[in-house]
């Protein structure tokens, strides 16, 4: 049984395999496979929680914003709800490009200090009147630099991520501070301001969800064709498509729901052009973290650095890959940022890295490294925007605010911690 | 004679102590005079240091069966504190000093001389530099540890248990990172303090160090006292076989493998201790191992022998040098994946420390290493690996429900086959192991000794180090011995017995013809 040279076995020269070590006295299949029932990864754990408390989270927001002109309820009307994604989009991008430095077990501290700066640059890029491309470009390559910048010195350098980035968060608001001289420069050019507060038309988000679903289709199709070819087990007609229809109803639903036409107003609905860099970056970087040797070796370098190096993996390498990915993230961000509120200040940004790294935590990231998904970062940031957003419509007072977040933070944390220990 | 006049300071009696799945110690009875050195010596594992332990309080009373009797009178100590405040100061292995703080600080660490709750830098400092002039200890006691050398730090050590009036004290291997100097040094102070009447316990592997400082000797073996006689009565060949006098079992599958090429060659490698400039913890040791044959590596605790293997793999973080050959082709090795990529895998020890992500699957650890090579080299394809690991997860039986359990979760058996597994999907020509069943049960050894037969027999070069000895035989076509970084002695598997190799490892060069 051992010796079952199939389609797929490479012909290396080093002949050895696993098989050489298979006892001749085989055992007969299936013996120990497949014990017990179905069970719920205990990684995924944390996330399905998570998930729940932002359901009740919405649903309370909604029951509380009832009112005679919103008989449903307001938080999760269309009005307010794609208010609310936009506002989440910022510390949704941020967040993303955070777990990535986490997840390897480092940290940024400076983010929302290169927020400030590489979004101050693109208002002041403007001014030469290169056109778009150039503004956009001037964000991102300053934000990436920097991450290149700051983990050349953790990785390089060994000096710990914390002091690099502590001295980042004070070293670039100090710059951008210079370079503005104190003023807010405001976003005069259109395609940069429609960024941060336009919608893409119906038809579009349509043809987008479309196009989604068909990705999704062919995707799950294609893999259980591979996974027959691999002679893995294929899962059955009606599971494929129950995983297909159930994420293109959600995909269905959110765009009915951003497509929304006012009849009052009359103001055209769509998808707010943050919300789809948001999803274009979550996709991404999901792919990134699961489907890339980089994403493996991260998790793998924040999880035990000395297994990790003795299998040969260059954690100086991949350390700045990640500083680098956070950078370029962090550009976009900045644009965002910048064309949401209109101006560039030079104390934009001030606090973000606080509430990425908060949204990472809030979605399963150990700050140890090791664990953390780029969806539950993303849920982390709902949550996070959630909060901010129904507590306003209630109009709690600033202060409550700030200790509720805080107060949902450790909260959340200590939950896992529970769940961990009895787990 | 004069030792039957002596009283007793220390009488342990009938000591049992149990880990899950071992028994460490069985019924080891051990007594100590006042003003004797008493000389504890065994092989690696054969509870030297879980007896100690016992003595010293970090095992509490009621975690063992048996009983210490001290000057006469029973005691049941249920922490370290107990025991120190009671005269017994253990020494270990690793110096338990506080690097960044003084001397006199680490001397008086809990003991503080204050009033009202003040600390008295004065007395201390003053007492700190009294005991120093004692050891002829050369040191300002304001100094920091950090700054003193280990020969220096260890006798900051013994002045720590003179300050606590120690009447009993134990050195646990307290010459293995001496100079030649300063092991004279601190036999002179332990002759001293022998003319004071402090029973001293000395656990070392250096046989002759033993018969040169030891009034009686007491051999473990198996966590069983083997016997106990005064040193002049002994030799080093009967405390040798008294060491190792135990049957090689038959749960070794007798295999003569098939010796092909030489697949591999190091050349005068030597590697240095990364703290101490210009100590050589490997010392130009040069060995080649032909496809298909086991090369054994034995040798006590601080031989080397890991560092020669973490030097050659390119991981170790001090300096190293020599050279290696791959299939008769030099090769550069500056890094890990240099190693993987000429087609050297190493099952290095301690799994947890060095060979598993915990947090991850199994799928995720058997294809970290060889991750590039068995999916893309960007994009990673989850069914090509999910086949290999599934296969490997057959192929080496380890038990679980899927190749997605998170390894933390398996018993050591299973995941030291993982980890096994995650170098042969590296494809290797020649794979180390480095303790391949340190803290496994019965029926895992004896599942990776098959496996390691197997791969012999494929044609693999292997290099084993264990520590278990009758591992190394009966596993190795030869036995390279180590003793203090360097070779000292070599033997087939037909002349390698368990007292030639044991007494190669004590540092006696005899490489036979």
């Amino acid at each position: 049984m051992s010796r079952q040279g199939s389609a797929n076995e490479p012909a290396t020269n080093r002949p050895l395999t696993t098989a050489d070590v298979s006892p001749p006295d085989a055992v007969p299949e299936g013996v120990e496979a497949r014990k017990g029932g179905f069970r719920l990864p205990t990684e995924n754990l944390r996330a399905y929680t998570m998930l729940f408390a932002l359901v009740v989270i919405w649903l309370f927001f909604q029951w509380k914003t009832v009112s005679d002109i919103y008989p449903y309820g307001l938080f999760l009307h269309p009005k307010n709800f794609s208010n609310l994604l936009q506002q989440m989009s910022v510390t949704g991008v941020l967040a993303v490009g955070m777990l990535m430095v986490i997840v390897a077990g480092q940290i940024d501290l400076s983010v929302g200090s290169v927020v400030g700066l590489a979004g101050g640059v693109a208002a002041m890029t403007q001014t030469f009147e290169l056109g778009v491309g150039p503004t956009l470009l001037a964000a991102v390559v300053v934000a990436a630099v920097i991450g290149l910048g700051q983990g050349a010195l953790v990785a390089y350098a060994n000096i710990p991520a914390f002091i690099v980035t502590l001295g980042g968060l004070l070293a670039w608001r100090g710059v951008i501070l210079g370079l503005s001289k104190g003023a807010t420069i405001p976003v005069r050019l259109p395609v940069f301001r429609s960024l941060g507060v336009d919608k893409v038309a119906p038809i579009v988000g349509y043809v987008l969800a479309g196009m989604a679903v068909a990705a999704m289709a062919w995707l799950s199709l294609s893999r259980n064709r591979a996974r027959r070819r691999h002679g893995l087990s294929v899962p059955g007609a009606a599971q494929t498509a129950l995983g297909v229809v159930l994420p293109s109803l959600v995909i269905a639903a959110f765009i009915v729901l951003m497509n929304w036409t006012d009849p009052a107003s009359g103001l055209q609905g769509g998808v707010p052009i943050p919300v789809l860099v948001l999803l274009a970056v979550a996709v991404l970087g999901a792919f990134l973290t699961q489907n890339t040797t980089l994403g493996r070796y991260l998790y793998a370098i924040g999880g035990n650095p000395d297994a990790a190096r003795l299998s040969g993996i260059n954690i100086r390498r991949y350390l700045l890959a990640a500083y680098c990915v956070l950078g370029l993230l962090v550009g976009v961000a900045s644009l965002l940022h910048t064309a949401r509120v209109g101006s560039a200040s030079p104390d934009a940004g001030t606090y973000m890295e606080l509430d990425a790294i908060a949204a990472c935590v809030i979605g399963g990231t150990s700050l140890m490294g090791g664990r953390g998904t780029v969806s539950g970062a993303v849920v982390g940031a709902l949550i996070m925007a959630s909060l901010d957003n129904g507590m306003s419509l209630l109009n709690v007072e600033n202060y409550t605010q700030y200790i509720v977040k805080g107060a949902v933070l450790v909260a959340a944390v200590g939950f896992d911690m529970l769940g961990r220990r009895r787990g | 004679m004069s030792d039957d006049v002596k009283a007793a300071v220390l009488e342990m009696r009938d000591i049992t102590k149990s880990f899950p799945g071992v028994r460490a110690l069985d019924g080891v009875s051990f007594d100590l005079y006042a003003g004797e050195l008493h000389a504890l010596v065994g092989e690696n594992g054969a509870g030297k240091s879980t007896l100690m332990k016992v003595l010293g309080g970090v095992y509490p009373h009621g975690t063992y069966g048996g009983e210490i009797i001290l000057g006469g009178e029973a005691r049941r100590f249920a922490s370290v504190r107990e025991a120190e405040q009671a005269g017994i100061a253990v020494i270990y292995q690793e110096l338990s000093l506080i690097k960044d703080l003084s001397v006199g600080e680490n001397i008086f660490l809990g003991r503080e001389p204050r009033r009202f709750g003040i600390i008295r830098w004065e007395e201390l400092y003053s007492r700190a530099q009294k005991l120093l002039d004692e050891l002829h200890l050369a040191v300002d006691p304001r100094t920091p540890v950090g700054y003193l050398g280990i020969g220096q730090q260890q006798l900051v050590e013994i002045a720590k248990a003179l300050s606590q009036e120690a009447r009993i004290l134990v050195l646990d291997e307290p010459t293995a990172a001496l100079t030649d100097a300063e092991v004279a040094t601190l036999f002179q102070i332990l002759n001293k303090l022998r003319g004071r009447g402090v029973g001293m316990i000395y656990i070392s592997h250096k046989l002759d160090e033993v018969f040169r400082m030891a009034d009686r000797i007491t051999v473990l073996r198996d966590g069983r006292t083997v016997g106990t006689d005064a040193a002049k009565d002994l030799d080093e060949p009967r405390v040798i076989s008294r060491m190792v006098g135990r049957e090689v079992g038959d749960i070794f599958p007798e295999a003569a493998h098939e010796r092909g090429e030489v697949v591999f060659e190091a050349r005068n490698v030597t590697v240095e201790d990364p703290n101490v400039r210009g100590k050589l913890l490997v010392d130009n040791v040069s060995f080649k191992v032909r496809g298909g044959e086991v090369l054994g590596v034995a040798g006590l605790m601080g031989a080397g022998r890991s560092e020669l293997l973490m030097g050659i793999f390119g991981a170790w973080p001090g300096r190293t040098s020599g050279e290696v050959l791959i299939g008769g082709k030099p090769v550069q090795i500056r890094r890990p994946s240099d190693a993987i990529r000429n087609g050297l895998g190493f099952v290095t020890e301690d799994r947890k420390r060095f060979g598993l992500v915990l947090d991850q699957t199994i799928l995720s650890n058997m294809t970290l290493a060889g991750l590039s090579k068995l999916s893309g080299r960007f994009v990673t394809d989850v069914d090509a690996e999910a086949v290999a690991g599934g296969r490997a997860m057959k192929d080496l039986r380890v038990k679980a429900n899927s190749v997605f359990t998170v390894v933390g979760t398996l018993s050591g058996g299973n995941q030291q086959k993982v980890v096994l597994a995650k170098w042969l999907l590296t494809n290797p020509r020649v794979l180390f192991l480095d303790e391949p069943t340190r803290g496994i049960d019965v029926g895992a050894k004896q599942e990776i000794y098959g496996h390691i037969n197997r791969l012999a027999e494929a044609g693999l070069a292997i290099v084993l180090v264990s520590s278990e000895l009758p591992e190394v035989l009966g596993l190795s076509d030869r036995v390279l011995v180590l003793h203090e970084g360097r070779v000292t002695g070599e033997f087939k598997r037909t002349e390698a017995t368990p007292e030639a190799v044991m007494a190669a490892a004590t540092g006696h060069t005899t490489r036979a013809a």
